[in-house]
């Protein structure tokens, strides 16, 4: 579904990405995780246009991705950022409707769809005449996720979309998104810091230092195996000290 | 027998049908006298059945002799002295058949003197002249402590305060430029001592003021003309021709005194003169306070309106534009910012000669003045759009036109509105200076406030463009509401 082949992106004398390759096959759910500046987010933006490689292709449901067809790409895959990326001049149904509306889907349709997303996500479809800012963060990501979803699109791709939620409301909508990857069917490419969100939610988990991958996996593969020093030191950062407790 | 010239010129153009021409077109200059001398030029054209359009009290002599080079106007009356030195640039004094053999080539003329000579002098308190045993220019040598208080006319020429410098040697540290009818009151006030004068001025005796003595004889004759255009109806001419020698310098002063210190309007001064040189009768009517409000009003709002509205219309896509296309960004952001750097007289001064005097080029200035606000807000606020939005907006697939419209745009808004806001109160305040060119607008009772020393006519301008620019605040600051969102 999702191809990534050779991907080489430098940032002045930075590497931020060094010959990455990778695929995502349909239905799947792949966490990329890693230190900040391991090359996560780029790699993200990348499968979407949203940054240039110095090389290398991406290729998204058979699309080769390029300048040209980068706009109807984009449009069968939905994107979902940390703070939501709502719109605040709209309201939360106008940022839902702004893509649909732009290709002539009929407003009957765009809300027996709002009406099926809110079912989905939990919003109260009464409240999508508010303003992004009159709700709570963790709505917010709620209202962005079915923005990305209004178009049914088979892709999602979702930048530390629970980053900034606190961890009552996260775990919540950890159990939230994982139901609805695996209802719609979705295939998606996942970005986190957080090791469990990513053993979690993910099929598989691609953990990535210093613009390359370093090891691919179950958590269970990466936990019990690292592939070295680095995995197992992260694997150990992250472990939580609670457990040690215990 | 001027009288009887006077009349047979009036029937003559009565009965050869001229009504159906352009109107003539009389100006003045910013000053008491010449706006009574335009009077009587109009008021006496206009007895002969021409139409006639008065711009009265547009600025300085440039402005006049441009507008009359470029066919704006027609006629303006000058001083001899104002056209060999400030205009033509002679060092030496020219008669009045020299002055048009070398102004022919301009298709410019004069006629003979009015009657009388306006030249500058110098004069002081009286009281203060006696006290420091000053007689004479020469005299003020002695005292380099003095304050000089000159209009800014006088400070430039070569015929003034440069060339009175040079001749009698005098200190030029403690010299101020400001407007000849406020000089008088720096005067009273003890803030300036020596002032330039017109001999002529009302206010030498009300002031009681010591003409000093040009006892070197700098000063050179400054005789009152009219100047027109050679194309000029050859029976205005003649109309003009019959103005020659009928004003001697007690009627000037005494004219110049009814209107400054007595507070009658020019035009029943210049009415009354006429009709007792020549016993014409106009009947005169005197607008009120209201009505010259209303039209002021009128004028001031259109001025500012269309400015605004045209530069909105241009500045917004530039601004857009510069922030779309990175190679052209500095290119508009610099045009706009040197246009505003020139000073809003000049940039007046600037549009006579392409588009004349009068409402356009006031409009033009203005347009221009406007511009850069709202370029730059326009596109400080595109630019300082949060990156994560940005990106949002291009990864839902939306194409670039679409996120311009629907996000960008409508997210840049309120620092648009905000440019909009700051050019609409400079605008309001600049276009009052608009009336020196003849645009009118609440810089016309300003400016004759000022030139008759009457603070409620000044008010009559500037309390409306206060409250003008209070409402163009409160106007757009509606709009900002209507389009706000929670934050």
């Amino acid at each position: 579904m999702i191809k990534v082949r050779n991907i080489t992106k430098k940032y002045g004398a930075t590497i931020a990405l060094q010959d990455v390759t990778l695929a995502v096959k349909k239905g799947k759910t792949v966490a990329l995780i890693g230190p900040s500046g391991c090359g996560k987010s780029t790699l993200l933006r990348i499968m979407l246009g949203l940054v240039e490689p110095d090389s290398g292709q991406v290729e998204i449901n058979e699309a080769l991705l390029s300048k040209e067809s980068a706009l109807e790409i984009r449009q069968q895959v939905g994107y979902v950022i940390q703070k939501g990326g709502l719109f605040p001049h709209l309201t939360a149904y106008q940022n839902c409707a702004l893509l649909p509306k732009h290709l002539k889907t009929s407003k009957d349709e765009i809300e027996e769809r709002l009406q099926e997303l809110c079912d989905l996500t939990g919003i109260e479809i009464g409240d999508l005449s508010k303003y992004p800012s009159q709700f709570s963060g963790g709505q917010q990501q709620r209202i962005s996720l079915m923005r990305a979803l209004m178009m049914d699109p088979p892709i999602l791709l979702l930048d530390e979309p629970l980053g900034s939620i606190d961890p009552l409301v996260r775990y919540d909508l950890q159990s939230d998104l994982k139901d609805i990857f695996k209802r719609l069917n979705k295939t998606v490419v996942l970005v986190t810091h957080d090791l469990g969100e990513a053993g979690f939610l993910g099929d598989e988990i691609v953990l990535m230092n210093q613009g390359q991958i370093i090891q691919k996996g179950t958590i269970q593969s990466i936990v019990k195996h690292p592939n070295n020093e680095f995995v197992s030191q992260f694997v150990k950062a992250q472990r939580n000290h609670l457990e040690e407790i215990e | 027998m001027k009288v009887l010239l006077f009349i047979i010129a009036t029937m003559l153009i009565h009965s050869s049908g001229l009504m159906a021409q352009d109107p003539i077109r009389v100006g003045s200059k910013l000053f008491n006298e010449s706006v009574i001398l335009g009077e009587i030029i109009t008021q006496s054209i206009e007895n002969a059945g021409f139409d006639v359009e008065y711009s009265d009290q547009l600025g300085g002599t440039r402005i006049l002799w441009n507008a009359l080079l470029t066919d704006e106007l027609d006629i303006y009356p000058d001083y001899t002295g104002t056209i060999v030195f400030e205009l033509l640039g002679e060092t030496e004094p020219l008669t009045i058949a020299e002055i048009n053999r070398k102004i022919e080539v301009f298709g410019i003329q004069i006629t003979n003197t009015l009657g009388f000579n306006n030249t500058y002098a110098l004069g002081m308190r009286m009281d203060h002249a006696e006290d420091l045993g000053i007689e004479a220019i020469s005299d003020l040598r002695e005292h380099p402590e003095l304050n000089f208080g000159f209009s800014n006319e006088f400070l430039n020429r070569a015929d003034g305060w440069p060339g009175i410098q040079s001749t009698y040697n005098l200190d030029g540290s403690n010299v101020t430029g400001l407007d000849h009818d406020l000089a008088y009151r720096g005067l009273e006030n003890e803030n300036i001592d020596v002032i330039d004068l017109y001999s002529t001025d009302a206010e030498i005796d009300y002031y009681e003021l010591k003409v000093l003595e040009d006892d070197f004889g700098f000063f050179p004759d400054y005789a009152a003309v009219i100047v027109y255009r050679s194309d000029l109806n050859k029976d205005v001419q003649k109309l003009l021709g019959n103005l020659e020698f009928t004003i001697n310098e007690a009627d000037m002063i005494s004219m110049n005194a009814d209107v400054k210190l007595k507070g009658i309007d020019d035009e029943i001064v210049a009415y009354r003169f006429l009709n007792g040189i020549f016993g014409i009768e106009i009947t005169h009517q005197s607008d009120n306070r209201s009505d010259r409000l209303k039209e002021t009003t009128i004028d001031h709002l259109i001025l500012v309106g269309v400015s605004l509205a045209l530069a909105i219309l241009l500045a917004i896509p530039l601004g857009i534009a510069a922030f779309q296309f990175k190679k052209i960004e500095q290119l508009i952001l610099s045009m706009v910012g040197i246009l505003q750097t020139i000073p809003s007289l000049a940039l007046l001064v600037f549009m006579i000669p392409l588009f004349g005097i009068g409402t356009i080029p006031a409009m033009a200035a203005l347009f221009i003045y406007s511009l850069l606000p709202i370029v730059r807000n326009t596109h400080s606020g595109l630019v300082s759009m949060n990156n994560g939005l940005k990106e949002s907006a291009v990864a839902l697939g939306l194409p670039k036109s679409v996120i311009l419209k629907k996000i960008e745009l409508p997210l840049a808004l309120p620092s648009i509105l905000a440019g909009i806001k700051t050019s609409a109160v400079i605008n309001v305040g600049t276009a009052t200076l608009g009336a020196l060119i003849g645009a009118g607008g609440y810089g016309q009772p300003i400016l004759t406030g000022i030139r008759l020393d009457d603070t409620a006519l000044i008010l009559e301008g500037a309390i409306p463009a206060a409250v003008l620019a209070l409402l163009a605040q409160w106007f757009f600051d509606l709009i900002e509401k209507r389009f706000s969102y929670p934050t």
